[in-house]
């Protein structure tokens, strides 16, 4: 059969314009060479790199940095870091709020964050709005550009891509758009309207898996949500996960492996550590303790005791998973999420 | 005819909308309460998705996060939020539903602030997903009670995009074309949008409500179907599906 003659309009020899319709604060170098130079130099060698939190915490999280959390919000995000990066008192913090609801909740309660990427923040879904979450941003304490789920997601798969932006097709004609960094620029084959979205490279992520081995390798059970992507895009990555299993048992099943070893900084084995968030297949959200959070945070003192409960008088998450019931509660969650609850 | 509440009859009424083999993307809540419904009467095939990246479970009960795992329990495909926003973007998504806490004549939504930018008054979650599924999403509607704060022209901030300004703003601005805000559904009416003007207008009027009320609470000077017919009440077998399979535990409905 012959080839179709397609006919598409080539803008290439015309005078391009952008548009810079975004008029708020990008936190981040989007350029795609800074990038390549920084990968060139991440170690690649497939090492132990089984650690502790508190280590990886104090090690590639530093005063300043821009930090990403995995998972969703209340779904599989890494607590057990969110809560050390607290106790470690971590400063001036950048933050990609990602589908961000009970992770920014966390850190915005330990002051840890200046400046957010905004598409999802503040709330806890239907639960309700938080209030300190809020107050750091209706007070100005923390700078904020907006995006959208969609195109604060392609901003780390520009990164993962190795890219310096992506172009799409939502956000065009809204106030977000207004309110964020993106260009506006017409395709260069049909001349159609994008908006372009600088690639987010954040200096540091954290993702709780299900199994991962000691190099890293690991393997996510349920949605990804942007974990693949984010896992790519950020220059140092920790990672929690709820076993550690055999290499072999990696090799048994490569086509599960989502993140692979070369990627990964740190490995840390923290049974429970999305709690109180859900974790597929393993344990439901703690509605209950959630609730206690948006509760303590209307009263000063109740959040001070509440946090030194939870977070500043604990040494690590086993202590944070006893101050809230200790196993005989992950067991409730277990059968919640596996509805053996029902009988 | 059984009674019912203001959000039974919302979401019964959502429900109809929804046809069979077609594509939704739902959050939490009422619209997820709908697309079960639909699924359990006249669209046994619609295939609902969410956003985190759960695509056709069989809901065992209602999510609580569009991100739990009860959004792709025995489901089709658990995947990612990047490839459910490429889906929509695509073009193969039909339906999704939004909220927020203003709407103007034109469809668009206000989910981010109240007051000014640097020191809102009021700060909300955000577009979350919201503007790439009112982007992106063939139609868009809407479950919400309707009063004069919610529905006004003195709209804060454009999370979303309804029609813009009118007729045609939204393909200028670069959006895809052929989509946009469909059917609003609230407590009192069931609102569409005009062809030519592609302002708000008056389609349905739930069974009790008067075209006063209506204008009462609106903020805006609202149009009006050629033809305003009375909206069809939920039939018991829709009020006893809502009640014993959608929403046993009356999480939703409860609120009306």
């Amino acid at each position: 059969m012959a080839n179709k003659k397609v006919d598409f309009h080539v803008t290439g020899d015309q005078d391009v314009t952008y548009k810079k319709v975004g008029k708020r604060r990008l936190f981040t170098n989007p350029d795609a060479d800074e990038a390549r130079e920084f990968f060139h130099a991440k170690s690649r060698r497939m090492v132990d790199k089984t650690t502790t939190v508190k280590e990886a915490v104090s090690k590639y999280i530093h005063d300043g940095d821009y930090f990403a959390a995995g998972g969703f919000g209340s779904n599989r995000i890494p607590a057990a870091v969110l809560h050390e990066m607290v106790r470690q008192k971590k400063k001036n913090l950048g933050f990609s709020g990602h589908t961000s609801t009970h992770d920014m909740q966390i850190l915005i309660a330990g002051n840890c964050l200046d400046r957010c990427d905004a598409a999802y923040i503040v709330g806890l879904e239907a639960r309700g709005l938080s209030k300190i979450s809020r107050k750091g941003f209706e007070s100005g304490a923390i700078e904020a550009t907006e995006w959208s789920n969609a195109t604060l997601a392609w901003r780390y798969k520009a990164a993962a891509m190795g890219l310096s932006f992506l172009p799409a097709r939502s956000t065009l004609g809204t106030d977000t758009i207004e309110y964020s960094a993106s260009v506006e620029m017409p395709c260069p084959f049909t001349g159609k309207k994008y908006a372009a979205v600088p690639a987010l490279y954040p200096d540091v992520a954290a993702i709780h898996v299900h199994r991962s081995d000691i190099y890293g390798n690991c393997q996510i059970q349920g949605i990804a949500v942007s974990d693949l992507d984010l896992a790519r895009a950020a220059k140092r990555l920790i990672i929690t996960t709820e076993q550690i299993i055999h290499n072999e048992d990696i090799r048994r099943a490569p086509h599960s492996t989502v993140i692979p070893y070369y990627l990964v900084d740190a490995v840390i084995e923290v049974p429970y550590g999305a709690y109180p968030s859900n974790m597929a297949y393993e344990y439901f959200t703690d509605e209950d303790h959630l609730m206690e959070w948006l509760k303590a945070e209307k009263d000063e003192e109740e959040l001070k005791k509440f946090l030194d409960k939870n977070i500043y008088n604990c040494e690590n998450h086993w202590d944070y998973l006893e101050a809230n019931g200790g196993m005989e509660r992950m067991n409730q969650l277990r059968t919640q999420e596996n509805l053996t609850d029902r009988r | 005819m059984s009674s019912y509440n203001g959000m039974e009859l919302m979401i019964c009424l959502a429900s109809r909308y929804l046809e069979d083999d077609g594509t939704v993307v739902v959050g939490t809540g009422a619209p997820c309460a709908a697309a079960m419904l639909a699924q359990k009467t006249r669209a046994p095939k619609l295939m609902i998705m969410f956003e985190a990246g759960g695509v056709g479970p069989l809901l065992p009960s209602m999510p609580i996060s569009v991100g739990d795992s009860r959004t792709y329990y025995k489901g089709l495909v658990s995947t990612s939020m990047p490839e459910i926003m490429e889906t929509c973007q695509r073009g193969m998504v039909d339906y999704t539903f939004l909220g927020g806490a203003q709407i103007d004549m034109y469809g668009n939504i206000n989910s981010t602030h109240i007051g000014d930018y640097e020191t809102p008054k009021v700060r909300f979650p955000g577009s979350g997903g919201a503007n790439d599924l009112a982007s992106l999403c063939w139609r868009t509607m809407m479950i919400t009670p309707q009063d004069k704060n919610r529905f006004t022209n003195d709209i804060n901030f454009i999370t979303s995009p309804g029609y813009l300004t009118g007729k045609g703003a939204r393909e200028k601005a670069g959006l895809p074309p052929g989509c946009g805000p469909y059917k609003i559904i609230t407590d009192l009416a069931v609102l569409g949008f005009d062809e030519e003007t592609c302002r708000m207008q008056v389609e349905l009027i739930h069974p009790g409500v008067t075209r006063e009320q209506i204008i009462e609470n609106t903020g805006f000077e609202l149009l009006w179907a050629d033809e305003v017919l009375e909206s069809a009440p939920p039939s018991d077998v829709e009020l006893e599906i809502l009640r014993n399979e959608v929403d046993p535990r009356r999480y939703i409905i409860g609120r009306g």
